[in-house]
């Protein structure tokens, strides 16, 4: 396991064994290979491009034509939940001192608010997380102190904990704090969950640095926080990484968190602000498939552009927890 | 081993200044951890003995009441069938789902790398934007599930609105989901399998089915093993998937999961002595998975 671990770590994709060449100069057998996948294939992204279509018809071409394109195109859609309605004639921007405000006002439609209050949870949680998770981390890797497996243990033992056990009592907790309906409600809890798994990742990687460096360093009088600054962690980018994309990724799509601790709209990340935008729209599918696509967007175009970092960050990540 | 062995003799020798760089580095770690879970844990099966709305402090203590009352409900009854169902479908359809793809994508024949990221791309997903997704799939007027009924001639399918089968529509879901990830974990463990067992048994004459069943099958397991363990503690957590597809259990409470019992039954009513009993019983599901797990398969991994 810790074999596949390591080169999971690697590339997520690196040459591989032959594990099913087919039986030599058997045409069928690559034509049914094709097929099956292909099959497979077409279950996997029907409904993603009949979500992505569907948002550019009318509703009631929906009604009638589920499967084709759209015979009409339907932009609005997409406009009206990118933009404000007030903004999207050619007017309202003839006034370049007006840009400002207009590209503020945009910031405040709804669709943009969501994504901005998702990055900002999601970089806060990022940022705390390696702020926290990696200087622990290296005092389990490197020092040597009374009580240190014990206290490791303690902190590994989140691996195994269920979310939602701790969700009512964390409720309770966040609003005593006066943290009820922030976004620190949110970050605080998230970071806390993703400690176990980032500090495990990020102390077996400082341990498998070359401790001669350490050890050099050490004799050269130099402290270990220098080591730990200078050294580690410029040596441990790979690792620093593939923990900044899960806890990320796992912020990003966190629902059940925000949905107990927020309360206001304007502050809801993207995934509840889809769930309340298709409360408000149930019956106009049309414009809850515009802002599905929309908020599964950037996801989609950062995955096309990093799809070996993000699958093996992914993978990685929950093949060592 | 002789790696970390010596490992341990060269850290031990160099201590000086270690201790509080230590006192420094662990406490943010350790207090964030200790006040966001374990506390929250531990006060979980604190209040799990009492009748509490959540305001002052939980002082009606009523011993074992939320756990009977919990095991006496008829929904959390079907809620753990539920996640049974989620058990098996997931061992029985995904796993070898995931299995067959990732055989056929263990090379790198032409193509085999898109259709990996094909099958990976739902696992990027937001939970909650699948379940909405298939929510249109599924809808009875709009969805293309129904219109394709209607085209071949059948009657429209109102899947959600059916009490015997709408939860078959989370089985869906949640297989379209993750099994792109199972296969990833496959294709990774089979990079492991030493090259020269298939040389070796495609000279001892073995055809393609000998060699997946007696070489890449036993070099997966313990591949297969992380990924069924997987599989049986993310399904006593599935919580968005129901919320997005069914909103609030869906037709006469049929589709909870425990998760989703418990956001209804105990967060949104703020029952919270009643809430934590339920936190409490997937606790223990789920560490009596891990552990019972890890000790009689996870031994020499």
């Amino acid at each position: 396991m810790t074999e596949a671990a390591a080169s999971l770590d690697r590339a997520a994709l690196p040459p591989l064994a032959d594990a099913s060449r087919p039986v030599r100069g058997d045409p069928f057998a690559a034509l049914y290979r094709l097929l099956v996948l292909s099959f497979v294939a077409a279950l996997v992204l029907i409904p993603l491009l009949a979500t992505a279509l569907g948002g550019f018809k009318s509703v009631g071409e929906l009604r009638v034509n589920a499967f084709g394109l759209p015979q009409v195109w339907v932009w609005q859609n997409y406009w009206d939940i990118l933009m404000p309605e007030q903004l999207q004639s050619a007017e309202a921007w003839s006034d370049v001192s007006q840009w400002g405000a207009n590209l503020l006002e945009i910031g405040r439609h709804k669709y943009w608010q969501f994504l901005g209050n998702s990055l900002v949870i999601g970089l806060l949680t990022v940022f705390l997380t390696l702020a926290v998770a990696a200087p622990a981390a290296f005092a389990f890797a490197h020092l040597r102190f009374f009580g240190e497996r014990f206290l490791f243990n303690y902190l590994v033992l989140g691996l195994t904990f269920p979310f939602a056990t701790a969700i009512l009592p964390l409720f309770i907790k966040v609003r005593d704090l006066g943290l009820l309906d922030t976004h620190w409600g949110i970050v605080l809890p998230q970071v806390a969950f993703g400690l176990a798994i980032s500090v495990l990742l990020l102390r077996n990687a400082f341990r498998q640095l070359p401790y001669e460096l350490v050890e050099s360093a050490l004799m050269d009088g130099c402290s270990y926080n220098r080591i730990f600054v200078s050294i580690v962690l410029p040596l441990s980018r790979p690792i620093l990484s593939t923990v900044a994309i899960i806890s990320f990724v796992t912020s990003w799509n966190n629902f059940l968190l925000p949905l107990v601790v927020l309360n206001t709209t304007r502050k809801y990340p993207w995934p509840m602000g889809l769930m309340e935008y298709q409360g408000e729209y149930m019956t106009y599918w049309q414009l809850v498939l515009a802002f599905i696509t929309l908020t599964i967007l950037p996801a989609i175009v950062v995955f096309v552009v990093a799809q070996r970092h993000i699958v093996a960050g992914l993978t990685a990540g929950a093949v060592k927890g | 081993m002789a790696l970390s062995d010596s490992f341990e003799r060269a850290r031990s020798t160099y201590t000086r200044g270690g201790i509080t760089t230590a006192i420094i580095f662990l406490p943010p770690a350790l207090v964030l951890f200790t006040v966001f879970v374990m506390l929250p844990i531990g006060e979980a099966a604190w209040y799990g003995f009492f009748n509490w709305n959540g305001l002052g402090w939980p002082q009606k203590f009523v011993g074992l009441d939320n756990f009977e009352q919990l095991f006496a409900n008829k929904v959390f009854h079907r809620a753990l069938i539920n996640t049974g169902l989620i058990i098996a479908v997931s061992l029985l359809i995904q796993l070898p789902l995931a299995l067959g793809m990732a055989v056929l994508l263990s090379d790198r024949r032409i193509g085999a790398v898109t259709f990996r990221m094909i099958f990976f791309l739902p696992y990027i997903l937001a939970d909650v934007a699948a379940g909405l997704i298939w929510r249109y799939m599924f809808d009875g007027d709009y969805g293309l599930v129904s219109q394709a009924s209607v085209a071949l001639g059948g009657p429209p399918i109102y899947l959600l609105a059916s009490t015997d089968y709408a939860f078959a529509g989370v089985l869906i879901v949640i297989v379209w989901k993750y099994f792109g990830f199972h296969m990833m974990l496959y294709i990774a463990g089979m990079q492991s399998i030493d090259r020269h067992l298939y040389e070796a048994a495609a000279i001892d004459g073995a055809n393609a089915w000998q060699r997946f069943r007696y070489v890449t099958l036993p070099g997966l397991a313990p591949m297969i093993r992380l990924s069924v363990f997987f599989s049986l503690i993310g399904s006593l957590q599935v919580f968005d998937v129901v919320r997005a597809l069914t909103f609030d259990g869906g037709p006469l409470n049929t589709t909870h999961t425990l998760v989703s019992f418990l956001y209804i039954f105990g967060i949104t009513r703020m029952r919270v002595g009643f809430g934590s009993a339920i936190g409490i019983v997937i606790f223990i599901l789920c560490v009596v998975v891990a552990f019972s797990y890890k000790r009689i398969f996870m031994r020499h991994d």
